[in-house]
């Protein structure tokens, strides 16, 4: 889940036909494949585990107390519904942004791509601060608001925003890529045979980029569940209210209820391993439909 | 379709691709865009479907000018250069899109599509997709999915250049074919000048975006009428002083000479039919061309180039040997001349 996007390289075929004479000997080989391993399993394996030790050290019991307490069940609602919001939205951005920059030639075309990428370059602290600054009671709009009784800062709208800046880039990055290499010739092509905007999108562009769209709305899906440091500035952590996951984790992390903080935690984990799937199962059906016609 | 094109301009940036093209075409022609790689043909076919608009200029199909129509209500057929199928959808599908877009009956498109299927020799690939067909297959679908709309003009980019020499030269003809019996108007993009001249019935001689000539493939090899057409049609030569070889003495002034290795004869002293058109000179080099001898003869300080039968007893590098040019296409920047020989039609001969 971290802030990179990658693409669909197809390391495994290439590895395979490596020939002889620029491929590394059997122990280079050994030595660089054992310390990834290594790496992996010191970074990422063990601490994972633990997760789930440190959720089931007090027993079964107190992990299902834990994950089915109200405080956990609300931040887990909350959590689903900032996605359920984010995510749509981000989408149908991703598709604007991407479609305008790989279809249309404008001005400020590369301002625009290097914008998509602030959210990844900035750190997420700083992302909720913008809407603090923004909304907050001293903000810019912050007097309007109270005026109007809107509540933005400390309540589900704020969250929402704070999560749609972090995870914005996602769908657009993964798909401009995809989009500048289809090139505009497939729509080209339905515009002569009579195809108006909407049939060329949903018809031709659509089917062309669905799985690219697919991975993209995966990782932004991650991504929006588990933001913590952008949701952590403008939530206000109020239990039952406006504590996502991430959140709740830490709340009860620094009440030192360990074994209830890892039980949510554990929580977030299975989502990663969800996400995990469903980008491997992507990635399968991705490779099954190939883009390149076959050589005669 | 009857399709006018008026002074058509273009540019893209500061690059002007497109520059004072006009042209008529009359209903049911087929005719190809012929010229350079980069020299704005592929433009002007995609300012006549809508895909590109112009500077200024004007195209008018069928007596309405069609400028501010985009493409979906132009009544085209476009068959890109690589063919841009929909690599989503079958065979079928493709070749229906055009139908369903039109919101045809189902039994309508069915039996199109079954109609077009059966034109192009695509029966029993509908249920393919395009990633599973050959290039050649692949032309056809394209081909097919154009047609289907029934369009008033057919356009053409390139539609060669993704195939393989040798199946390139039988979809020609199949193609000229298949627009013979559909009886479309058509227009074609290509840089083969062979392919043009097999395929159309009429070739527009694109050069750095200007119009260079428009006539039947023959009339263009026989009278160039600018240096570019000359040198870009068939094979040619550069002769810097022509006025030194025999009767060629009246031409334009200072002008240079481009002629065509075919318009010359090379043969010894007894074959040459009009001996006091022809020069002396000596054989420089012989080169055998598969089905003829390629000859080198320098004639004074200047060499000019011509075929020789195989039939015909060879001669050898340094051998003295007449040299007949029959016709030469003079140009000095500004005018340009067709030349023939003109001794050979000496009304006086020395001997009466």
């Amino acid at each position: 889940m971290a802030g990179s996007v990658p693409t669909y390289a197809r390391p495994a075929d290439a590895a395979a036909e490596r020939p002889r004479h620029i491929n590394e000997p059997v122990y280079v080989q050994r030595l660089l494949i054992g310390l990834a391993l290594l790496f992996l399993g010191l970074v990422l394996v063990v601490p994972l585990l633990s997760v789930f030790v440190q959720a089931l050290k007090k027993g079964a019991d107190v992990y299902f107390q834990a994950i089915t307490d109200p405080d956990a069940l609300s931040a887990v609602r909350l959590t689903l519904l900032t996605a359920a919001i984010s995510v749509p939205l981000n989408t149908i951005f991703g598709v604007a942004a991407a479609w305008a920059i790989t279809k249309f030639s404008f001005r400020g075309k590369q301002v625009l791509i290097s914008f998509i990428d602030l959210p990844f370059a900035v750190s997420p602290v700083i992302s909720g601060l913008i809407f603090v600054l923004l909304f907050g009671s001293k903000g810019w709009f912050g007097p309007f608001l109270a005026e109007h009784d809107i509540k933005i800062i400390f309540a589900l709208p704020g969250i929402v925003l704070a999560t749609v800046f972090v995870t914005f880039p996602f769908v657009a990055r993964e798909l401009i890529p995809l989009m500048q290499s289809q090139g505009t010739q497939e729509e080209e092509a339905a515009a002569t045979l009579g195809a108006g905007g909407w049939r060329m999108f949903w018809k031709v562009t659509l089917p062309n980029i669905k799985w690219g769209l697919l991975y993209g709305i995966i990782l932004c899906n991650a991504r929006a569940m588990g933001e913590f440091g952008a949701v952590s500035v403008v939530s206000g952590h109020i239990r039952g209210s406006t504590n996502t996951l991430p959140l709740h984790v830490e709340i009860l992390y620094n009440e030192y209820q360990f074994s209830a903080s890892f039980a949510v935690a554990s929580l977030l984990v299975l989502l990663a391993f969800v996400t995990l799937i469903a980008k491997g199962w992507v990635e399968w059906k991705h490779r099954k439909t190939p883009d390149e016609p076959l050589k005669e | 379709m009857h399709i006018v094109v008026d002074n058509l301009t273009k540019r893209f940036g500061s690059l002007t691709v497109c520059r004072d093209v006009s042209f008529t075409i009359d209903k049911g022609r087929l005719v190809g865009l012929l010229g350079p790689s980069g020299g704005g043909k592929t433009t002007i076919l995609r300012m006549i479907a809508g895909l590109e608009f112009p500077d200024s200029g004007d195209i008018v199909f069928d007596g309405k000018r069609v400028n501010d129509l985009p493409p979906q209500e132009r009544g085209i057929g476009f068959v890109f250069q690589n063919y841009a199928l929909f690599k989503h959808m079958t065979v079928f599908d493709n070749i229906a899109f055009g139908l369903t877009v039109r919101k045809k009956q189902k039994k309508q498109i069915r039996e199109r599509v079954a109609e077009l299927l059966e034109l192009t020799g695509l029966n029993g690939l509908e249920r393919r997709y395009p990633h599973q067909l050959s290039g050649g297959q692949r032309q056809r679908v394209a081909f097919a999915r154009a047609l289907a709309p029934e369009p008033q003009l057919l356009l053409l980019d390139e539609p060669f250049a993704a195939i393989d020499a040798k199946v390139r030269r039988e979809l020609r003809l199949w193609l000229k074919e298949m627009i013979r019996r559909v009886g479309i108007t058509t227009i074609f993009v290509t840089h083969d000048q062979e392919e043009a001249a097999e395929v159309a019935d009429e070739i527009i001689l694109i050069h750095q975006g200007k119009l260079e000539q428009k006539g039947e493939p023959i009339q263009i090899y026989q009278n160039p009428q600018t240096p570019f057409v000359a040198t870009f049609i068939g094979e040619s030569f550069l002769l810097e002083q022509p006025w030194q070889l025999k009767g060629f003495e009246e031409g334009l002034k200072g002008a240079k000479a481009i002629v065509r290795p075919e318009f010359v004869e090379v043969g010894k002293p007894h074959e040459t039919l009009h001996p006091h058109a022809a020069e002396k000179g000596v054989v420089r080099s012989v080169y055998f061309r598969g089905n003829k001898w390629q000859v080198e003869v320098e004639i004074g300080s200047q060499t000019v180039s011509a075929y020789r039968s195989l039939e015909k007893e060879p001669v050898q590098p340094g051998e003295e040997v007449h040299v007949l040019v029959h016709r030469l296409y003079l140009f000095n920047g500004e005018q340009t001349q067709m030349l023939e020989n003109g001794m050979k039609f000496d009304p006086l001969p020395v001997h009466i």
